[in-house]
């Protein structure tokens, strides 16, 4: 079976009709992996004795007749910041480089009973704490389309394999643009849901407010099919949202003509590389020509977003990663003689660089005297920022922007200049930070063929209209 | 500059982390650098905005209820196998670096 381009309905049809087994279709994506994955570096873990336990429960479904559940058979990689049970689960840091989940995240435990079969674990920066993917604990992954560059992160493993047919789809997490900016840098589709529409249950967490599960794809239907699936309350995380789930598929093929779409000058100034606003502005032209009107707004606070972002993010992981003590599941450092020295060094030991520097600058932020001047002062902000979206969607269902200034840039480029770094994620933290949906869709190439990406951003707990304008442009372009 | 050493020494000790000399340097560096950025939040005048802590207190919640209403829905019983049942003794111990057969084991407490 060709994998190019295997989408969702594509392999579970292949499966169900007996034209292929899910079995060899897992086997299939195994040999693409082992051919391919050595100069990717997508994989952390391969799951083969459960993705091939599943692809058999499928089989012997599909065999009996019986119609197959939406996902039936289809492999999928899921981000290594995700738990799974019995599988190696390290969020690319080498504290967790021994750990077994003893439960599944719910994102992953909804996708395998929708019929998925998890080939694997994707490799991703140290705790989702990256642009580039280069902070992976284990090895960095590269950009299908041109080894030399970086896959974007801190998802990288997820888009990369997509990108490359490793995967049909993959799970990945967005706290400052972690899924939306990979996909953009891969050529692939990236959706980012409201914050609360999938449970984060089993996600290890990095900045609890801002994480997101969403998924990375080839299409914008196949989002929306693993939306669908993951989406919905869940009484182990007490932040996922009571909000009906609408059926995301079904929605797709309706009209975009007449909708509202904003464009807000603060996306598209210093520091956009040429090209990139070139196909971007080519795509708000395809999506005007589909019917849409294009209102321009506002969104005065954008300059702020990224030291907001970098005080919240940072003084909430400075709060979750203490967990990580070398007691009960993480690394311990050995030859210790006291308890606090043991917390030390073990911390020492399996932290790499820019986790500790996220640590450090999230503890300054909270500690006494420093508190008001930070940490109080980016949540004051944090609350302009998203009144800043609440007024652009009073008059607009939706905006669209670059999902990134540039292009996939190369290895080391940017790795020795934190800040630097973070200004990659200048057009997609605030959606985190307000909690809205956006998705990133392909929208051509640089000379370079390097992929671009467009950002369509939405209100909340309205992924139907970002989804349905996507797949609108997808189709037309 | 805003930070000194001593504070990467204070700030490294509150948060658990033994940095190396050579960390320490960068360290300074990077935060120095960091916190020069995010000076620009104060050309905001946020006196009488309100904080905001997270997002599930606004959006996806019935705005007509009040107060702790608005999520009587995440809402269970206090009983002692609230949600699912507590990790069997063993699984709970199987990542544990040090341990026997009921208890993780940790180096000495006290110092004396």
């Amino acid at each position: 079976m060709d994998l190019k381009s295997l989408t969702i309905d594509a392999a579970r049809s292949a499966v169900q009709q007996r034209e292929t087994t899910a079995l060899a279709l897992a086997e299939a994506h195994y040999a693409h992996i082992q051919k391919e994955d050595g100069q990717i570096g997508a994989f952390l873990t391969l799951s083969k004795e459960r993705a091939l336990e599943q692809a058999d429960r499928i089989d012997r479904t599909a065999a009996e007749g019986t119609t197959l559940p939406p996902l039936g058979g289809v492999p999928v990689g899921i981000k290594d910041v995700m738990s799974t049970r019995g599988v190696r689960t390290t969020a690319g840091s080498k504290i967790l480089e021994k750990y077994i989940p003893p439960y599944d995240c719910t994102a992953v435990a909804r996708m395998e009973a929708a019929g998925a079969v998890v080939l694997g674990k994707m490799n991703c920066d140290e705790f989702a704490m990256g642009s580039s993917n280069e902070n992976s604990a284990y090895h960095p992954v590269r950009n299908p389309r041109d080894l030399s560059r970086v896959p974007g992160g801190s998802s990288g493993g997820s888009a990369a394999a997509v990108a490359s047919d490793m995967a049909v789809v993959a799970l990945g997490s967005d706290t400052g643009g972690s899924i939306r900016q990979p996909a953009s840098f891969c050529g692939v589709v990236g959706l980012m849901p409201t914050y609360g529409r999938v449970s984060r249950y089993g996600l290890i967490a990095f900045a609890s407010s801002l994480d997101h599960i969403g998924p990375l794809a080839k299409t914008v239907k196949d989002a929306a099919i693993v939306l669908r699936t993951i989406a919905g309350r869940d009484p182990m995380d007490s932040t996922s949202a009571d909000v009906p789930v609408p059926d995301y598929v079904a929605e797709l093929d309706k009209p975009v003509r007449g909708m509202k779409l904003g464009v807000a000058k603060e996306y598209f100034g210093e520091g956009l590389d040429d090209e990139v606003r070139q196909a971007v502005e080519a795509a708000i032209d395809k999506l005007k020509e589909l019917g849409c009107e294009i209102v321009p707004v506002s969104l005065p606070h954008t300059p702020y977003a990224i030291p907001t972002y970098y005080l919240i993010a940072t003084a909430e992981a400075s709060s979750n990663l203490a967990r990580f003590d070398g007691v009960r599941y993480s690394h311990r450092a050995l030859g210790v003689k006291t308890l606090s020295e043991m917390y030390r060094r073990s911390r020492d030991e399996g932290f790499g660089t820019e986790v500790k520097r996220r640590i450090m600058l999230g503890t300054y932020a909270l500690s006494a005297g420093y508190y008001d001047a930070y940490y109080l002062k980016a949540q004051k902000v944090r609350t302009l920022l998203t009144r800043d979206f609440d007024e652009a969607f009073r008059k607009v269902d939706a905006i669209v922007t670059p999902t990134s200034p540039t292009a996939a840039f190369r290895l080391g480029e940017k790795s020795n200049d934190p800040l630097a770094m973070y200004l990659a994620d200048i057009y997609t933290v605030t959606a985190d930070l307000a909690g809205i949906p956006g998705i990133s869709v392909p929208c051509g190439e640089t000379k370079e063929k390097l992929p671009i990406g467009l950002q369509i951003l939405g209100k909340h707990f309205d992924e139907s209209t970002i989804l349905r304008l996507a797949h609108a442009y997808e189709q037309a372009a | 500059m805003k930070v000194t050493d001593k504070d990467v020494a204070y700030v490294a000790d509150l948060a658990n982390l033994e940095l190396t000399e050579e960390e320490r340097t960068r360290m300074l560096r990077d935060l120095n650098s960091i916190l020069d950025y995010i000076d620009r939040l104060n050309e905001l005048d946020t006196s009488n905005v309100p904080p905001m802590a997270q997002v599930s207190d606004r959006y996806g919640v019935d705005q007509a209820k009040q107060g702790s209403e608005r999520f009587a829905y995440a809402r269970r019983e206090d009983v002692l196998e609230g949600l699912r049942k507590s990790l069997p003794h063993e699984i709970a111990l199987e990542n544990a670096p040090d341990a026997d057969e009921h208890f993780f084991r940790v180096p000495k407490v006290i110092e004396r």
